[in-house]
């Protein structure tokens, strides 16, 4: 499988969503779905994923999942480096299964392990009004598409509320990037690798 | 010398002394200064010379002075301390006039306050030291026979009554009223009040005051004696305009540390610089790089100083001739000019004098020598000049240091005689002089020739001119004899006009021209066998020792000595570094040679060096000079030095021999000629990047933005690159070098010519435009030209831009040569097909050029829609629920009382998904097929004709289907002829490829009540609602009949074997564009299916209905119906559309009222739609009664029944049917409805149903006839235009897209909500309870049942219709319609074939010639009255053969519908063996190139 000439490369994920912090509630699971731009394809592994509810131990304030995560991309073109969009959901005081944050991280770059905690939030009900109501009715507003929160676009218009905090783990490993000409790995820091990649873009 | 070392210190002492008392004198002479200042203040201001001295005091000596004046008589007089008065003016807040004197007055009282104080102070202090008191009670103390009674006195409680207190408090309480005061009051009498305003002064603005709190001031004031005082001329308080304090006086609040939160407090950190300043170096990042720049700072020159002497101005005024004279020695421009003339000479001479060409060659060389020769004529006398003036200087030395004995400057000049050899000298000399002379006389021969030939010129035209005068003069005479006087006068108009006799030019004198060119020789050059002079300029003379100079002079020299002078390095206007203080020396040269490294941070923007001259303690800034910042090419050790010159302007004199400078003094003894020479010099120093250990320059990288701005031009700039900066404007340079000729071989102008070459033959040009964004080419990885041509890149670039065909192109691959040219073929493809019209496709040239256009008429509106579309609103992002009102909450209560499981459900709306996340297979289109009313039937055999044929039928039928006597060898053709039921129809659907069909039911009201689930996917799997709204796939919905035929051969199986073949006859067809579906979510009724207008082979039933109940009132409408319910599963939420706001030529108020009109119509009934801004083709918002317009329609429609005017408006309504009907919503894409005018949609022959309702209405209003428009709901179009009569006290509404008609009543009507009318003057919202048709009335005029746009609170402004004055319609070619007709015909009897592929497909000719025939009928009647007799006749013709068959009607767009439509009936299918074809087309053409096509399409089936 080793050639000359790749006309891709390839990108490994592995590692897990660790934990969760949520200082108020409680019996939350989470759903996880990468998003990739155009020119990236999923090879194998899971795509989407849903994890079992976990509730807090005894004193301690984390949820712990150890929901793990594997897949392989291929691409041509490091622009639309995937994301992994997390959400969490739990139910709320009268039992409905309502949204306790959506959050995303891009995939690190660089191969090794990476450790990320990303900060979570909710979008916000348009009035106090809407607000009860929906905590009456346990229909919180949520994001159309959990995607919407791995892009840009469109986000002008919400109002979110920041909630907690989801670790996640990494292990990365790629393949061919360099000799495609993409260095992500080098003495400097990440940083100088972006823009490096950026430039060969 | 020490000894005069000495001497001059005292004496610099002594004059330290003297400054010393002369600047407490200078202090004196400041106080004086302000004394006379207060002076000046009291003269005009007497009153307030105490105040001012005060204040002054305060200044000096601020918390003294205040003691002090407390204590001063004046201040004793009323006058307050400054600290009083600050407190007291931070006190008070109140807006006063004229500050001093409120100062003043204020103070006073105050004043008086303080001393009242100060009084009772003292006299409590003169008690307690006198003690009186206690001596008092010593007194009597002695006294103790008196008791307390004696003291005490009891006596009742003193009451007031309240009214006496009143009184007396009002005798000393006040209690400002808060009314306005009269402006009289305030103002003396008899004096109106004066407005500095108006009398156009400028008054402040003054601050704002509350008007209550402003009118008890005043009335406090006006109570006071003076009060008036306070008032200005304009009857206010005086007041400055605005005496609040910008920044807050108040004393910050300092808390105890203690009283702080410990986690409020602040902690101190130190300082840290941040290292990203801005403008710092770019990739200053790691630490590592560090730049440093070298400043060597050499020496410094002085060409002149204050104080040089005399000699020393003339030595350096020598000095800098002897060095002018070395550099033009050095260039030697007299001899390099005297070779070129010699050359020229040279080579002018070898051009043979030949053609045209070398003629102009040798008049430009002659040229060219001629300015080369001056030139050097010029270079010449400027040596000689120069050398003359060198010795004039020299000669004016030596006398000055004759004349004073003594010797300044050590320079010395010996000039060199060279010997020339004498002959050869006096040849070159007279060689030269002749050459020149004899050029000379050639030019000016050539000048006289050419002077010779203009008076040959004027000398011809002036005997011309005499001839005729003599030829004139001799009729002259004769008629001189009868009219003297006016031959007089007409003989001096003619002499007037004489020319003057030209003088012939003078011969040029040559021997004059020699002794010219000898004499100028004489000046500028150097006689024949004159020695060459060479000045040497030395510098070894002796220097007069001091002891020897005069008294001036020596103190001069002891000046000089005195000085020192040193030099502050500048970077970036910070102080980096300083020379050390160097002694200036005897010659007037000081050198410094110290390097100072900088390390740099900051990007260089200056450098200056600053020189200093100290004399003993005191320094002076003698100039500024201003370095460049070197490129980063300019590295240590290969810098050249560079001399800065410098001058200051400074004035200094002196009264010692020193010349002082910017002063003028004289050579010579009597003063005059006077010269005045400022302090100038030269500073000798080199800035460049240092190099580092590892010979890495330490120089930023030169393309970093060096110096902020300029790298990007730099980069353009050629000449800054070979290190001439500076100069960057190429044109003109290259320009100036044309224009004087550079010499290329010039090593001078070497860089130059290589640039100018580099200029002409590449195109680096500087640009001449100003660029915005001039670091995006710094940022571009790739030139413009290798984006455009990579294939990758754009590929990538027309992904990223969405264009439709790379939207969702998936896996660009990272290689260049892994792009295929293939990709961007079909794109190109389409680009190219934009210009050229693919008249295959269309058939017709004039419907593929309207084509074309709605094409791009769509590409602009869905490139208007790409952008709109990444506006978001929240909905889009957020999904949140609806806050329910009270109404649903008290709904949904009263909902819990119903019925678990109702008896007739109502459909519930289900939960809408938005079309982001879904896949194909997940949207299932769902077709619910409920019962058919009146389906065809077969013909039956021997029954008698239905009665119905002429029941009731107004002219609304639309659809006959006569039937008449049937032959009797008919039946046999049905073998199960009276057993089988009248007809076994079933429904099969169509939709995207995939057909399904429900179960046969029986008879001609069938019910099937099937679902029928079809898939449904979006194209290019996107699933957006913008793609979904442009889906243009129709359902097809067809109504078949099933029909068995015993195949069975043998009798004997017949027992035990059932061999039937299937056969379908189309019966009729719905089609519903998907668009409706989506748009509509929901589609359920009962639909009108379309029947051609004869099936062969069927009847309508009608035997069967009764006259009278329920049939009665449906058979008013003709035809067959469908009960169908469809619907999307999940349910889509259709695109909004984009409200996007349209410029618009309507009035603002108009637009405001039309919107204001639409929100209160939606508030009230949003069902209804209310339509009163329509965007028309150009996207501009009109007003939607400019469409209606009475327009003529064909005068061939009205012509062909004269009598008849429901005929004929029969007749217009399928005229205007037969304009194809394009749906808005598919060509733009959910964006937006437009309206075109009728003439355009006539142009474009496509439109909505809107457009062919305007144009029906159009047409009916010229009619004559009363008609609106309709703004409605109707099945299955959904919010749509229909058109409504009045005519004969009945409303008619008209379906404009189908030409059908339908009465008020009539229950089939497909228009369900009718939401306003629109006629050509006003808009009618329907305000009614029901918004049916059958339900409501239509009489507009009443105001409770349709509420007006334009009404008596807003007229109609009179609005003029955007529609053309009149319709030309142009007459259609008779042989383009029979040419499209052929190839309609031909392309369809392909398709059949291609259809079959299994089976020959045989066409029986003789019918359709029969067909053919039959089909011109058929359009001449409008496809109602059947030709029945030609029918017979078909079928007398075609005994043999089992027909089955019917016309098809459309309206002609394109070729690709009819194909449909044909291939929708399933004809083709017939699979007996022995099936025949007939097939024939005709187009009937209509004015205005719309075209009716009918198609007729049978298949026979031989009886045998």
């Amino acid at each position: 499988m080793t050639s000359n000439n790749p006309a891709v490369f390839l990108l490994m994920v592995n590692g897990q969503i660790e934990a969760a912090d949520f200082p108020e509630y409680d019996d939350l699971y989470c759903k996880y779905c990468f998003v990739y731009g155009h020119d990236w394809a999923p090879t194998s592994g899971l795509e989407e994923g849903i994890s079992q509810i976990t509730s807090k131990g005894r004193g301690s304030q984390s949820l712990v999942w150890n929901f793990p995560l594997d897949i392989t991309f291929k691409s041509t073109n490091p622009f639309g480096w995937p994301q992994i969009v997390v959400s969490v959901y739990g139910p709320d005081t009268f039992g409905n299964d309502v949204v306790r944050g959506y959050g995303a991280v891009h995939i690190p770059f660089t191969p090794g392990k990476h450790t990320k905690t990303i900060p979570m939030f909710v979008p916000e009900s348009t009035s106090r009004l809407q607000k009860f109501t929906s905590w009456l009715m346990g229909r919180r507003p949520e994001f159309t598409d959990p995607k919407v929160v791995a892009q840009g676009e469109g986000r002008e218009v919400t109002r979110v509320r920041s909630q907690g905090f989801v670790t996640l783990q990494f292990n990365i490993v790629t393949k061919d990037m360099k000799k495609l000409g993409y260095e992500t790995t080098s003495e400097h820091s990440a940083a100088t690798g972006l823009t490096r990649t950026s430039q060969q873009l | 010398m020490t000894e005069k070392l000495r001497a001059a210190k005292s004496k610099a002492a002594s004059l330290l002394e003297q400054e010393s008392i002369i600047e407490p004198a200078s202090r004196l002479q400041s106080l004086r200064d302000r004394d006379t200042l207060t002076r000046f203040d009291r003269d005009t201001d007497p009153d307030l010379q105490a105040d001012e001295d005060s204040s002054f005091a305060a200044r000096l000596k601020f918390r003294d002075a205040a003691r002090r004046a407390a204590k001063d008589k004046r201040a004793e007089a009323g006058l307050p301390t400054a600290e009083e008065a600050y407190n007291f003016f931070t006190f008070n807040f109140d807006p006063e006039p004229q500050q001093q004197r409120r100062k003043k007055r204020q103070s006073r009282r105050r004043e008086a306050e303080l001393e009242r104080e100060h009084e009772g102070e003292e006299e409590s202090e003169a008690r307690d030291e006198d003690a009186p008191l206690v001596r008092d009670e010593e007194e009597d103390l002695f006294i103790i026979d008196q008791s307390a009674q004696d003291f005490l006195e009891v006596r009742r409680a003193e009451y007031i009554g309240y009214s006496r207190r009143l009184q007396r408090e009002r005798e000393t309480l006040f209690v400002p009223s808060m009314r306005p005061v009269p402006a009289s009051s305030k103002l003396p009498e008899n004096v109106r009040p004066r407005y500095l305003e108006e009398e156009g002064l400028y008054v402040g603005e003054r601050p704002h005051v509350c008007l209550t709190n402003q009118n008890i001031l005043e009335n406090r004031i006006l109570k006071q004696a003076e009060g008036r005082k306070w008032f200005g001329d304009d009857g206010c308080i005086i007041a400055l305009p605005d005496p609040i304090k910008e920044s807050s006086s108040r004393p910050p609040l300092f808390h105890l540390e203690d009283e702080l939160d410990p986690a409020l407090q602040a902690v101190y950190r130190k300082a840290l610089k941040t290292k990203h300043v801005n403008l710092y170096i770019a990739g200053m990042g790691d630490p590592q790089a560090d730049y440093q720049l070298d400043v060597d700072v050499s020496g410094l020159i002085f060409s002149h100083h204050p104080l040089f002497s005399r000699e020393h101005v003339l030595a350096a005024r020598l000095a800098q001739m002897y060095d002018q004279h070395l550099t033009r020695q050095h260039k030697n421009l007299t001899r390099l000019l005297t070779d070129k003339v010699t050359q020229k000479c040279a080579s002018k001479t070898k051009l043979p004098a030949l053609s045209q060409v070398t003629q102009q060659r040798i008049a430009e060389y002659k040229h060219e020598v001629r300015h080369t020769r001056q030139l050097r004529d010029v270079e010449q006398e400027k040596d000689r000049a120069l050398l003359k003036s060198i010795i004039r200087v020299w000669k004016e030395l030596k006398a000055l240091r004759d004349f004073q004995r003594f010797t300044n400057t050590p320079f010395k000049l010996f000039i060199r005689r060279e010997k020339v050899d004498g002959e050869q000298d006096e040849q070159e000399f007279e060689n030269d002089i002749m050459a020149e002379v004899s050029e000379l006389e050639a030019e000016a021969e050539e000048d006289y020739q050419r002077k010779m030939s203009e008076y040959r010129r004027q000398h011809e035209e002036w005997k011309s001119w005499k001839r005729k005068q003599k030829a004139l003069k001799k009729k002259q005479k004769k008629k001189r004899q009868q009219e003297e006087e006016e031959e007089d006068e007409e003989r001096e108009e003619e002499l007037g006009e004489e020319p003057e006799k030209p003088e012939p030019p003078e011969k040029p004198d040559t021997g004059d021209l020699e002794e010219q060119v000898r004499e100028k020789a004489a000046r500028i050059r150097r006689k024949p066998g004159e020695p060459v002079l060479i000045p040497e300029l030395t510098v070894s003379g002796p220097i007069t020792p001091n002891e020897q100079c005069p008294r001036a002079e020596f103190a001069r020299r002891e000046d000089v000595a005195k000085r020192a002078l040193f030099i502050k390095v500048l970077y970036n206007d910070k102080e980096v570094s300083r020379t050390d203080s160097r002694t200036l020396n005897m010659d007037f040269r000081v050198h410094f040679g110290q390097i100072f490294n900088l390390k740099i941070v900051n990007w260089p923007e200056s450098i200056k060096l600053q020189v200093f001259e100290s004399v003993g303690s005191s320094t002076s800034q003698l100039t500024e000079v201003c370095v460049p910042v070197p490129e980063s090419s300019v590295l240590t050790g290969s810098a050249p030095f560079e001399e800065m010159e410098f001058s200051s302007n400074q004035r200094v004199t002196f009264n010692h021999e020193g010349v002082g400078s910017g002063v003028p003094f004289s050579f010579e003894a009597d003063g005059t000629n006077t010269q005045t020479l400022l302090t100038s010099g030269k500073l000798s120093c080199c800035v460049s990047w240092a190099v580092g250990e590892d010979d890495v320059p330490l120089a930023p990288p030169s393309s970093q933005p060096g110096g902020g701005m300029y790298s990007g031009h730099r980069q353009m700039d050629a000449i800054a690159c070979i290190g001439a900066s500076g100069l960057n404007d190429m044109k003109k340079l290259g320009k100036w070098a044309a224009e004087s000729r550079l010499d290329p071989n010039d090593p001078n102008n070497a860089s130059i010519m290589q640039l100018l070459s580099v200029v002409s033959s590449g195109d680096v040009a500087v640009p001449e435009y100003f660029r915005l964004e001039q670091l995006q080419e710094e940022f571009n990885f790739l030139s413009d030209e290798e984006l455009q041509r990579s294939r990758r890149f754009r590929l990538l670039r027309l992904r990223s831009q969405e264009v439709p065909e790379f939207r969702h192109f998936k896996c660009v691959p990272s290689m260049e040569r892994e792009v295929s040219e293939k990709v961007f073929q079909d794109y190109e493809k389409r680009l190219k097909e934009g210009e050229i019209i693919d008249t295959k496709e269309h058939i017709d040239a004039h419907r593929a050029l309207v084509a074309k256009y709605l094409q791009r008429v769509r590409e602009s509106v869905i490139n208007r829609f790409l952008i709109a579309k990444h506006h978001f609103i929240l909905s889009d992002v957020v999904s949140e629920d609806e806050v329910p009102s009270i109404g649903v909450l008290g709904w949904n209560l009263f909902k819990l009382a119903e019925p678990k499981r109702p008896l007739k459900p109502c459909r519930k709306e289900r939960k809408k998904v938005t079309a982001q996340n879904l896949s194909d297979g997940d949207i299932k289109l769902l077709v619910n097929i409920v019962r058919g009313y009146d389906i065809p039937i077969r013909r039956p055999y021997a029954s008698k004709p239905p009665a119905s044929a002429k029941s009731g039928r107004s002219f609304t039928e639309p659809f006959t289907a006569p039937v008449s006597s049937q032959t009797p060898q008919q039946g046999s053709e049905w073998p199960f002829g009276q057993v089988t039921p009248l007809v076994r129809p079933f429904v099969e659907v169509s939709f995207q490829r995939s057909v399904l069909q429900t179960s046969t039911a029986e008879g001609p009201n069938p019910c099937w009540n099937e679902e029928i689930v079809l898939p449904f996917s979006a194209p290019n799997g996107d699933y957006s609602s913008t793609s979904l709204q442009s889906v243009r796939d129709e359902v097809f919905i067809n109504i078949f009949d099933e029909l068995l035929y015993d195949v069975v051969e043998d009798e004997r199986e017949r027992g035990n074997t059932i061999h039937t073949r299937i056969e379908r006859h189309w019966l009729g067809s719905i089609k519903i564009p998907f668009s409706t579906i989506y748009l509509q979510s929901r589609i359920d009724g009962t639909f009108k299916v379309s029947t051609p207008p004869v099936l062969l082979g069927y009847s309508k039933e009608r035997s069967l209905g009764s006259e009278g109940g329920y049939d009665a009132v449906r058979s008013l409408s003709e035809g067959t119906f469908l009960s169908l319910f469809i619907t999307i599963e999940p349910q889509l939420v259709p695109g909004d559309t984009v409200r996007e706001k349209f410029d618009s030529q309507e009035g603002e108020r108009l637009l405001i009222a039309s919107e204001v009109f639409e929100k209160e119509a939606s508030g009230r009934f949003p069902k209804r739609p209310c339509l009163t801004t329509v965007i028309d083709i150009n996207g501009k918002t009109v007003f939607v009664t400019r469409f209606i317009r009475p327009l003529n329609p064909p005068q061939e429609l009205l012509d062909a029944f004269p009598n008849s005017p429901q005929e004929t408006a029969e007749v217009v309504a399928r005229y205007v049917s037969l304009v194809p009907s394009l749906p808005d919503s598919v060509s733009f894409a959910g964006v937006c409805d437009l309206w075109s005018t009728c003439d355009q949609f006539l142009t474009l022959l496509a439109g909505d149903e809107e457009e062919h309702a305007v144009l029906l209405c159009n047409y009916f209003l010229s009619m004559g006839k009363r008609a609106w428009l309709i703004i409605g709901i109707a099945i299955p179009e959904g919010p749509t235009a229909y058109v409504l009569t009045y005519e004969q006290n009945r409303y008619l509404i008209w379906n404009p897209s189908t030409g059908q008609h339908y009465g008020q009543y009539d229950t089939f009507c497909p228009l369900q909500t009718i939401g306003c009318l629109i006629s050509s003057d006003n808009v009618w919202f329907n305000i009614q309870p029901y918004a049916a048709p059958v339900r409501m009335s239509f009489d507009v005029s009443k105001p409770n049942l349709w509420k007006a746009f334009f009404s008596r609170a807003f007229p109609d402004p009179g609005l003029s219709s955007v529609q053309p004055e009149g319709l030309v319609y142009r007459h259609t070619d008779r042989a383009v319609a029979v040419e499209l007709q052929d190839r309609i015909e031909k392309v369809l009897r392909e398709k059949i074939m291609e259809w079959r592929p299994r089976h020959p497909t045989r066409w029986n000719r003789y019918c359709i010639s029969t067909l053919r025939q039959f089909l011109p009928k058929l359009e001449l009647s409008g496809g109602r009255e059947v030709a029945e007799e030609h029918r017979l006749e078909l079928q007398s013709l075609l005994g043999e053969y089992r027909i089955s068959g019917f016309p098809l009607h459309l309206p002609f767009s394109e070729i690709r519908p009819i194909i449909e439509a044909v291939h929708s009936t399933g004809v083709h299918k017939v699979e007996a063996p022995n099936v025949e074809f007939a097939l024939a087309v005709y187009v009937h053409p209509y004015p205005g190139n719309v075209l009716s096509v009918w198609v007729y399409i049978a298949s026979l089936v031989s009886a045998h």
